[in-house]
């Protein structure tokens, strides 16, 4: 449950451009510890430059943002630093198609020094069990099933045992047989705590999991609220026009 | 015929070996040059982006036979008469690796340039996300993938690098086709001469690309 005397995540008044395009116009909010919070809207809303700017993937034009203590969108800031402690787990997967589900786990923690060869494997095999595929570890991404790439990415995510984890549409490439392992997991994750921020379509999802809601469009925030608020009584014109499209 | 062989059948071999040692000297260099410029093309820097595209540009544009006399005449002598003060030379075999290793290594630069561009940006952002630096992500994830890919290509340039020293008889390097033009002089027999060259060049260049595909076949293993 979030803990509300803590901000773990604070964007103020963001803006992005990708050169003449404003894809994020005005941007404020702030996540606590331990909430969940999942972020809708039509595509080319913004919601994954959004994402993507809370872990400087993309770069803010303006506005800033802080992440626990530390302003990221400040210059002198190590960002390889605090990505440590943001894992994200993408609409692709991207796991690291040269190496095997192990070392894919294993190459962050080590190269960066967080523990031993030793430790790291005996962490990333944890991992691998709680995310049902110990027996995968010898294996290719290309040997593994949609939702087997998904749950392996969010265990090499986690591997570096991170504050925050952003989800930029974890099911959105997945066949809908595979949606629901993912999901079970994700959902596991946010009852351990984790403070999460999730752009997703799946608003079965939204619902039973997430204690916050917000809505986007056009590069702006429209409604944010609880998803009793946001889903089932929405008060923006705009909200409602989207939710009688996708439900 | 047979004449030919049991006479300068041993100065051919020779040649040949002179021609190998020539095109993997080029290739070694043209290797790390290729590595350079073709890492300087993908970074998110304009000068480094601007400095690989004009060697490239610069190096192709220009045929091999006129750097090849560049390097070996033109640049001593910018160094000993326009400059002066300088006594330098270049051997046959030093200019000739200079030449192979500009030649060739443009088009790695190329090669390398288009074999991490194929490597899908999720891969780097993936690995930066994990908090990797841009190095690491590099070394570790995005260039294993990109030499896979770069293998066929890097396979072909080996090849046209080894017919390419041929060129450098120009200079005089005793390689295999400047000693040829000797062993026809000497005999006359232009027919049987040209067509043993062209047979021991067909031999090793069959040789190294069958074994390159082994080797590329066992390097997909596991993918």
């Amino acid at each position: 449950m979030a803990d509300k005397s803590i901000v773990k995540i604070k964007v103020d008044n963001l803006k992005k451009n990708f050169e003449d395009l404003e894809v994020l116009k005005d941007i404020s909010m702030e996540v606590y510890k331990g909430e969940v919070v999942c972020v809708i809207g039509p595509s080319g809303s913004g919601k994954s430059t959004f994402l993507r700017c809370l872990n400087r993937l993309e770069k803010a034009t303006a506005g800033k943002i802080m992440i626990g203590e530390t302003d990221i969108t400040a210059k002198d800031t190590n960002i390889n630093k605090v990505r440590e402690n943001i894992g994200m787990v993408f609409q692709h997967f991207n796991l690291f198609n040269n190496l095997n589900i192990l070392d894919n786990l294993t190459l962050a923690p080590v190269q960066l020094k967080k523990c031993s060869k030793e430790e790291a494997v005996s962490r990333a095999r944890q991992m691998l069990e709680k995310v049902g595929l110990s027996e995968k570890e010898a294996s290719y991404p290309s040997q593994l099933s949609g939702g087997q790439k998904q749950r392996v990415a969010i265990a090499r995510a986690l591997c570096m045992q991170p504050d925050i984890m952003l989800f930029d549409e974890p099911t959105s490439a997945l066949d809908p047989e595979m949606v629901g392992e993912v999901l079970q997991v994700m959902k596991d994750l946010a009852a351990e705590g984790m403070t999460m921020v999730i752009v997703t379509h799946e608003m079965g999802f939204a619902r039973e999991v997430c204690d916050r809601v917000i809505f986007m469009d056009g590069g702006y925030i429209v409604e944010e609220g609880t998803p009793q608020e946001v889903l089932l009584n929405p008060k923006e014109e705009r909200t409602i026009d989207f939710l009688n499209k996708v439900l | 015929m047979i004449k030919i062989i049991t006479v300068y059948g041993t100065m051919l071999l020779v040649a040949m070996g002179r021609t190998l040692l020539l095109a993997l000297l080029g290739l070694f260099f043209a290797c790390i040059i290729g590595m350079i410029f073709g890492i300087m093309g993908v970074l998110k820097n304009r000068v480094c982006n601007v400095i690989s595209q004009v060697f490239v540009d610069v190096i192709r544009g220009v045929p091999m036979i006129v750097l090849a006399f560049f390097i070996y005449f033109g640049i001593p002598y910018f160094f000993n008469t326009i400059i002066g003060g300088f006594s330098m030379t270049l051997t046959a075999l030093q200019a000739g690796t200079i030449c192979l290793a500009l030649n060739c290594g443009a088009y790695m630069a190329e090669i390398v340039r288009a074999g991490i561009l194929s490597v899908d940006i999720g891969q780097m952002e993936a690995a930066r996300s994990l908090g990797l630096t841009y190095g690491m992500a590099m070394r570790k994830v995005v260039l294993p993938q990109a030499i896979k890919t770069m293998i066929p290509t890097f396979i072909n340039q080996f090849i046209i690098t080894l017919k390419d020293t041929s060129i450098l008889s120009v200079i005089g390097f005793p390689e295999l086709v400047n000693t040829a033009k000797n062993v026809q002089a000497n005999t006359f027999m232009s027919f049987q001469t040209w067509a043993i060259v062209g047979v021991m060049y067909l031999i090793v260049i069959t040789i190294l690309s069958r074994s390159a595909k082994v080797v590329e076949r066992r390097l997909n293993v596991g993918r």
